[in-house]
């Protein structure tokens, strides 16, 4: 087969959420030229890390051909799980009156474990019951919502957010340092390392290849001799652990929890991955795409917020994103005849 | 050869709900040997091999290998006792580079890292060894089939192969390619590998193999070596019934009418075919050679509209006419077989009346409804016109073998009354007997005075069937060969006119 070379207008349409990005950046700065701060740069970052935390773990599931339309509502249950055991002890209306001062590290523990069950449960239906990854997850996203506004109920919370996190939590996360007069997050940090970690692991482990190779071609993953179930399982559970990190420091992030927390975050996260070129073809995605990706998405909500447009049209500008991202993604991979 | 048996399957029985896939069958594979495995499509070749590989679980019988009885329960267990299979449908990651698609399922580690530098130097000395020139990193996506078929093979033998299954591996392949295969082959069975080879290639098999055991209707019919056999006499034995003949008899008249001229057809996406021109009479059979990569197909595709033409005119009957997509095609009484059956010919989960309707299933339209009883009686008719061998019109057609899939699909179009027919390889992959019946079907077709453009790979069947032959080299038209010129040798000479 040979590689055929696009036109160029094949190629311009290749690169139009660039000249997207690009528009909406003139069109910013030219009405609000005070846009151009390093303080709105590493604002876009900050936003950015914690949903490319969370993308780098369902980017997984995209390129072994699945998807998870869950993680909004568990990163509820899990940023709602690490709230409740890490309020600040001397918050009259905590959750849990009784409970002494927890390592930070518990919170984390916890909203991992959370969205690895949910995500085990979501993987388990995909690899051994041969459902599709967007059903099971849809279910999945239902029920995960019952439990959040369940947990919200329970012992005595009545539904209130949850909030007053402990300081700890809240230095560990929206804290920063100084180099040379500028002001960097903790956060973008948190970004780098995890896109390290993931990055070694999609690319120098085992379990990194063959999620390539189940991706790509499933059959021929399967005559290989690759326990092929088991590592949809294990690519389900790494995205658990990637959705339970994000979780963990965007409820700081945020500060407030509520039964609406991580609404719509699965449409960020899928959204950010497919700019980034993460193919719903399957087999097909890089880690720094992903990042870049979720990079682009933020910029350009963050530019028609700056603008105060008004979050009606965020909703519809979002919407419009995704959709011609997955177009020119398709594009791509159709045979031209 | 030797009287020790590498492989040997004794007495395998294996039935699907009540239906006799295998009954007591039995292969013997000698070391440093070719074992040629044939039968008609659905004799029980494939569901042998998977009984090999674990895939299926055998009724009874006894596999032994090296006399040591064996039970694989998963094809990781056969590949880690020596026994690999290339299938005919390659199975491989292409956008995947070449040594990650060889070590699949067992990259070397070092640290729990992969060892990269590992991989690439095993690699290489592998397809060093075979004699393949490929780079271990390239991407498969830019790579031919015969060399991924090749890679197939290193991947095989870097298991330490001992029994390796060949899946029709030359169906794709161009002679000269084959030539390579058959070279690899060799210096494999130097090193003692025992390989199972199924083809429906006579010449082929009477070539390279040692032994032969045929099947027919899930039984052995015999094993005998190759030198006491003859093309007739395994045509005969796969078949059941002496074929004196391989090709029926040409009955039909070649008129002067021009059916369909078509002048400077160039595509515009690459691959495409280059300034093509020809005409094609009423009742004639034009046949289009050329090796894998002509780009045969897409001079069909272009000329049915499915693939788009940068330049070209189409005139039928003396009228210009303009092929824009399938529905004009069909509108101006074209007919398309492809060329991959299961790939882009048959619907496999629908049953048999759907196949065959529904190319024109807007004919059964009675009010906003659709006429059962009109579609069973066309698709009866059908049936019975191609004795189509099934047990009825509700059985999906993924369960038909081969050769009766393509008669179901050429049903389908023959219902539209096209007046020209495209055929692309219809005889690939099918069995003997169906290919007389096939052929049967298309000198019936001339005669009935409708013209037919049949893309074949392979040069006999085209020598026997067709009234001219058109030669593609490169994507290019290198002669159009027709009465006494028309043999094999001068076929090759075009084909490599502009490679």
């Amino acid at each position: 087969m040979e590689k055929t070379k696009g036109s160029i207008k094949e190629r311009l349409l290749g690169y139009s959420l660039y000249f997207i990005l690009l528009v909406i950046l003139i069109v910013t700065v030219v009405l609000e030229p005070k846009f151009i701060s390093v303080r709105n740069l590493t604002n876009i970052l900050q936003m950015a890390s914690t949903r490319s935390i969370i993308a780098m773990g369902i980017a997984g599931l995209i390129i072994i051909n699945g998807t998870d339309l869950s993680a909004g509502r568990v990163i509820g249950c899990c940023s709602a799980v690490s709230a409740a055991l890490l309020q600040s002890r001397t918050y009259q209306s905590r959750m849990f009156q009784d409970l002494g001062e927890l390592p930070l590290a518990a919170g984390w523990l916890a909203s991992v474990a959370v969205a690895v069950l949910f995500a085990a449960v979501i993987g388990f239906c995909v690899a051994y019951l041969h459902m599709h990854a967007f059903i099971a997850s849809l279910g999945m996203q239902l029920a995960a919502y019952g439990l959040l506004c369940l947990f919200m109920d329970s012992n005595g919370n009545d539904g209130q957010p949850l909030s007053n996190l402990d300081a700890r939590y809240d230095s560990f996360v929206k804290g920063a340092v100084s180099i040379g007069g500028v002001r960097i997050p903790y956060l973008i940090f948190y970004m780098i390392i995890a896109g390290v970690i993931m990055w070694v692991i999609w690319n120098k482990t085992v379990l990194g290849k063959n999620m390539y190779a189940i991706g790509g071609n499933m059959e021929a993953a399967m005559v290989s001799g690759i326990p092929v179930n088991r590592y949809i399982m294990l690519i389900f559970v790494l995205s658990g652990i990637c959705v339970g990190t994000g979780a963990f420091l965007e409820c700081s992030r945020v500060g407030t929890v509520t039964a609406n927390t991580g609404l719509n975050y699965e449409f960020d996260a899928i959204s950010g991955c497919v700019i980034g070129g993460v193919s719903f073809a399957g087999g097909v995605g890089t880690i720094p795409g992903v990042i870049m990706g979720v990079i682009i998405l933020q910029t350009i909500n963050y530019c028609l917020y700056f603008l105060g447009v008004s979050s009606y049209y965020q909703y519809i500008a979002r919407g419009l994103i995704i959709i011609i991202a997955v177009a020119i993604d398709v594009r791509k991979y159709v045979r031209k005849k | 050869m030797s009287d020790v048996f590498l492989l040997e399957m004794l007495d395998i029985e294996k039935s699907f709900s009540g239906v006799k896939a295998l009954d007591r069958v039995t292969l013997k594979v000698r070391p440093r040997t070719v074992h040629a495995l044939m039968g008609e499509n659905g004799a029980g070749k494939s569901t042998l091999m998977k009984c090999l590989f674990g895939l299926y679980r055998k009724d009874s019988g006894i596999i032994k290998i090296d006399g040591e009885e064996i039970a694989y329960t998963d094809p990781k267990d056969a590949l880690v006792h020596g026994v690999s299979m290339v299938h005919q449908e390659l199975n491989q990651v292409l956008r995947r580079n070449v040594m990650e698609n060889i070590w699949l399922g067992r990259f070397p580690q070092k640290g729990g890292l992969v060892d990269h530098k590992k991989m690439y130097r095993d690699t290489k000395e592998l397809l060093e060894r075979l004699h393949i020139e490929i780079d271990p990193g390239e991407e498969l996506a830019g790579i031919s089939v015969s060399k991924r078929q090749m890679i197939e093979i290193a991947k095989a033998v870097s298991y330490n192969v001992r029994v390796l299954v060949l899946d029709e591996p030359t169906s794709s392949l161009s002679s000269e390619e084959c030539e390579k295969l058959f070279a690899v082959m060799e210096l494999l069975k130097k090193q003692g590998v025992g390989i199972i080879y199924i083809s429906h290639k006579m010449d082929e098999i009477l070539r390279i193999s040692d032994e032969v055991t045929i099947m027919r209707d899930g039984k052995n019919v015999m094993s005998k070596s190759t030198q006491e056999l003859t093309t007739d006499e395994i045509i005969k034995s796969m078949v059941g019934r002496e074929l004196t003949n391989r090709y029926p008899p040409r009955e039909h008249q070649v008129s002067e009418e021009v059916l369909l001229k078509v002048e400077h057809m160039t595509g515009l996406y690459e691959p495409a075919c280059q300034d093509v021109s020809f005409e094609l009479h009423k009742g004639e059979i034009l046949g289009i050679s050329g090796l894998v990569g002509s780009r045969r197909t897409e001079l069909l595709e272009t000329i049915f509209g499915i693939a788009q033409c940068k330049t070209g005119r189409l005139c039928k009957n003396g009228k210009e006419i303009r092929n824009r997509n399938s529905r004009d095609a069909l509108r101006n009484g074209f007919a398309f077989v492809t060329e991959e059956r299961r790939a882009t010919g048959i619907f496999p989960q629908a049953d048999i009346r759907f196949n065959t309707t529904i190319v024109n299933i807007r004919k059964y339209r009675r009010g906003p409804f659709l006429s059962d009883q009109k579609m069973r009686i066309d698709t009866q008719k059908m049936i019975d016109a191609l004795a189509t061998k099934t047990p009825d019109q509700k059985t999906r057609i993924q369960y038909l073998s081969g050769g009766n899939q393509q008669k179901v699909i050429i049903a389908r179009w023959l219902l539209a009354n096209p007046d020209i027919l495209l055929l692309d390889e219809p005889t690939r992959g099918i069995d003997v007997g169906a290919k007389y019946e096939i052929y049967q079907l298309i000198l019936n077709l001339a005669k009935e005075g409708k013209g037919v453009l049949f893309v074949s790979s392979e040069m006999p069947e085209l020598l026997g069937l067709c009234d001219r032959i058109l030669v593609m080299s490169n994507g290019r038209q290198s002669g159009i060969l027709e009465g006494a010129e028309l043999d094999e040798k001068s076929i090759m000479r075009l084909s490599v006119k502009y490679v």
